[in-house]
């Protein structure tokens, strides 16, 4: 099994052993203490160029990317679609062709169809992160997640993670699955029938510590972590469920549901948050809730997925 | 008033002892003769024929059935109670003294009411209505979506909260396949059945008869087979694909039947009911312009109907539900294709039913799972048997008693009953729910309870 990560992309956590994903989150604790120094810069990837391509709106995800980045000292430039040639008709492809012209060291790519992120490793010898591709994966949420859990629990292994809501549609989940699986933990998915397609994700998790249920309150007592994914408030339109009313009271997470949790347990969101819907703000803002440690830890392993890659050319 | 039917609340709690009845319960596959005893509402004992004796501290008054039926409280699971919003056509009083009148002990209610049975709010009114006034039980059926559009997923989860058993756009079938699929697997959260109206409705636009031979004679626009068959077949194929329970409403073509049968081969979770006008008559009956015959779906071919009585014979068919469907005379005796379709059925599907026991194609027992534990089963509702120490709900039946239908004497509030003058056989002369008796026939072998049990009012 890999034990250091060499890898020349990051595109998901499927594709990752263990040792790799443990590689990752070392370095990610290693680089806490840069930031919450008073002066929050080290040189260590001072004259790499890191260009972060986002055709999707991103808060997070973006913002915790960049400052990670700057905080190595890389130099960053970011092109979202309306700034960038896709608007006058350049193919995606294109457009990396002509960027990888400029000798980047790192590409930072988010998008909202799925694959995008491989396609463009496939074709560039720049190394590419996937910050979120589609209903795919999204691995630096994934490993921000678990080390956040590790931080709260010291291991993740014989946890109970229950995943609550939109499964379907979610990178999150997907990547969080893989992560907490691989690490030892047995995943639990909840959500409604139309969002949680029971026949293919037993099958495509057969044999694996991952169960899948339609009966929150008969989960919740069960879990360690709780990981509330996002509603897609379209997909209602799409009758996936009837009012969000309905969504809440049957899959919502307030602190009434959670009486029945135990002591200990954690609540997790990947943001941004529907207050009220999918989580109460009580919870939110509530003793068990590390949303907020969840981004904080975000920066730090990003440093670390953009240490590793960058580095990558300069150790050979 | 030789027959009376009242409300749960007005009715006595019954203590009888039923003497020499013939036993029918096809939960426990009993048919036996045997002395029922009924204490304060609760079966309080089964022994075998003139095996009561009476002790003396306490005298329950003994009636004498010579061999009449005593089963499990008829189900119908597919009723049109009108209430709210049409009240002129039936209520939810008028519609459950019908159901007790007919044997029935529940029925279930689709939600095509004034406003549709979409929400929270509209299934408490009926629940709340049907105890204050019903005479029989009322489980409501919920709209599958919002104002039985088709569009939007109506909120589940809050009309079982509220009480529906089932889920239903009757009426209108889903027509959206995305959208019935949704539904499907929505409806895996509460375990209740998706009841579908099988029409696709490209392809009945405008039909008012069965499209065939007689359509083409009559010059009546056509409603052909094929509308429900694609219908069947794609439900079929979406709950297979979902797991989800479906239970198909009226079936009545031979090929419907037919795509159930193989369905039910493969051990899909599926269920289907026919009503006894689908088995009872034929588009022969349309040749006089009756609107009284017109019911969606059309009355089909004899061809149809006898695979709809083989259906019910060999079991792929679960279920007799009548489709009671009141109109007034101002929807039913106008121009033909203006009439509303539809036909009333609660007072007359069991004695319909008993013909097809009479002519060797049923069992007794096969014709009472149909009209009850059948039903009973795919609503998830405890009803369907006779048990020791359960509140009685039972139906006594004279098998042999022929009369002749006269909808003026219904206690449904419509009269488009299109077998007004048959000479029926088979007559319900008790109806007891919850341990209450709710109708009575004074005029048959009751007539020595006549003086004892009355309405309290």
């Amino acid at each position: 099994m890999e034990t250091h990560y060499r890898k020349k992309d990051l595109l998901g956590i499927e594709e990752l052993s263990r040792g790799e994903i443990e590689h990752i989150l070392e370095i990610a604790k290693s680089f806490r203490e840069v930031n919450e120094r008073a002066i929050k810069k080290v040189p260590t990837l001072r004259g790499k160029t890191i260009v972060s391509l986002f055709y999707e709106p991103s808060t997070r995800t973006k913002m915790s990317f960049e400052i990670a980045a700057k905080r190595l000292s890389a130099d960053t430039y970011s092109i979202s679609t309306t700034t960038s040639s896709m608007v006058k008709g350049e193919t995606f492809l294109d457009t990396i062709k002509n960027l990888e012209a400029m000798k980047p060291d790192v590409f930072i790519i988010r998008h909202s169809q799925s694959g995008i992120p491989h396609r463009i490793a496939s074709i560039t010898p720049v190394s590419v992160i996937n910050a979120g591709d589609g209903q795919h994966e999204h691995p630096s949420q994934a490993l921000l997640d678990l080390l956040t859990v590790l931080d709260h629990r010291g291991s993740v292994e014989g946890l109970e993670l229950l995943i609550v809501g939109d499964v379907l549609h979610s990178r999150v989940a997907r990547s969080n699955i893989w992560a907490f699986t691989k690490m030892g933990a047995k995943v639990t998915l909840c959500g409604p029938p139309t969002l949680l397609p029971l026949n293919t994700l037993e099958k495509l998790f057969y044999g694996t510590q991952v169960k899948v249920t339609y009966d929150l309150d008969g989960a919740i007592p069960e879990a360690d972590v709780l990981m509330v994914l996002r509603l897609q408030l379209e997909r209602q339109k799409l009758s996936f469920f009837p009012s969000l009313r309905e969504y809440s009271l049957l899959y919502g997470i307030n602190s009434r549901r959670l009486q029945r949790a135990k002591k200990d347990l954690i609540v997790m969101h990947p943001g941004p948050i529907n207050r009220g819907v999918e989580l109460s703000s009580d919870v939110i803002d509530g003793a068990r809730s590390v949303i907020l440690d969840q981004v904080t830890n975000g920066v730090s392993v990003r440093m670390a997925i953009l240490y590793i890659l960058a580095q990558r050319g300069s150790e050979l | 008033m030789p027959r009376w039917a009242c409300s749960i609340k007005e009715a006595p709690k019954v203590s009888v002892v039923f003497q020499n009845v013939r036993l029918i319960d096809p939960s426990t596959n009993r048919d036996e003769e045997a002395d029922v005893v009924i204490t304060n509402g609760l079966i309080g004992d089964i022994l075998r024929p003139m095996g009561y004796r009476p002790s003396s501290e306490k005298a329950i008054p003994v009636l004498s059935c010579n061999g009449s039926w005593f089963v499990p409280g008829l189900v119908d699971m597919h009723v049109h109670l009108r209430e709210p919003g049409e009240e002129y056509k039936e209520t939810i009083a008028s519609g459950t003294r019908a159901a007790v009148a007919g044997g029935f002990v529940a029925v279930a209610c689709m939600p095509n009411t004034k406003p549709p049975n979409d929400s929270y709010t509209v299934t408490r009114f009926i629940v709340d209505k049907a105890a204050r006034e019903g005479a029989s039980i009322v489980y409501p059926v919920g709209a599958i979506t919002k104002g039985l559009l088709g569009e939007e997923l109506t909120e589940m989860g809050s009309l079982v909260e509220a009480g529906v058993v089932a889920f239903s756009d009757d009426g209108r079938p889903v027509m959206n396949a995305q959208v019935m699929r949704r539904a499907m697997e929505y409806s895996l959260i509460f375990s209740v059945p998706i009841i579908s109206h099988c029409e696709d409705l490209q392809l009945s636009a405008g039909g008012v008869a069965n499209e065939g031979m007689i359509s083409l004679k009559l010059g009546l626009r056509g409603l052909p087979s094929i509308a429900e068959e694609v219908m069947v077949a794609r439900d079929i194929m979406i709950a297979k694909w979902t797991g989800a329970r479906l239970h198909i409403a009226h079936v009545s073509t031979k090929y419907s039947v037919e795509l159930i049968r193989r369905a039910k081969r493969e051990g899909l979770p599926i269920t289907a009911e026919t009503a006894p006008h689908y088995f009872t008559l034929t588009e022969e009956a349309l040749q006089g312009y009756d609107a009284v015959y017109k019911v969606n779906p059309p009355l089909r071919t004899l061809e149809d109907v006898e695979a709809v009585v083989e259906g019910l014979s060999d079991g792929t068919i679960d279920a007799i539900a009548t489709d009671h469907a009141p109109h007034s005379v101002l929807e039913k005796d106008v121009e033909f294709d203006n009439a509303a379709f539809g036909m009333i059925g609660l007072e007359t599907a069991l004695p319909l039913s008993l013909e097809l026991v009479r002519k060797g194609i049923l069992s007794p027992l096969r014709a009472i799972a149909l009209l009850s534990t059948n039903p009973a089963r795919i609503l998830g509702i405890s009803l369907g048997s006779i048990e020791i120490g359960k509140p009685a709900f039972a139906t006594l039946i004279d098998p042999n008693h022929e009369w002749v239908v006269n909808p003026d004497e219904f206690f449904s509030i419509s009269r488009n009953c299109p077998f007004k003058g048959w000479s029926l056989r088979g007559r319900v002369q008790m109806t007891i729910v919850d341990g209450s008796l709710v109708f009575m026939d004074t005029d048959g072998i009751c007539a020595p309870l006549g003086n004892i049990y009355a309405p309290r009012s």
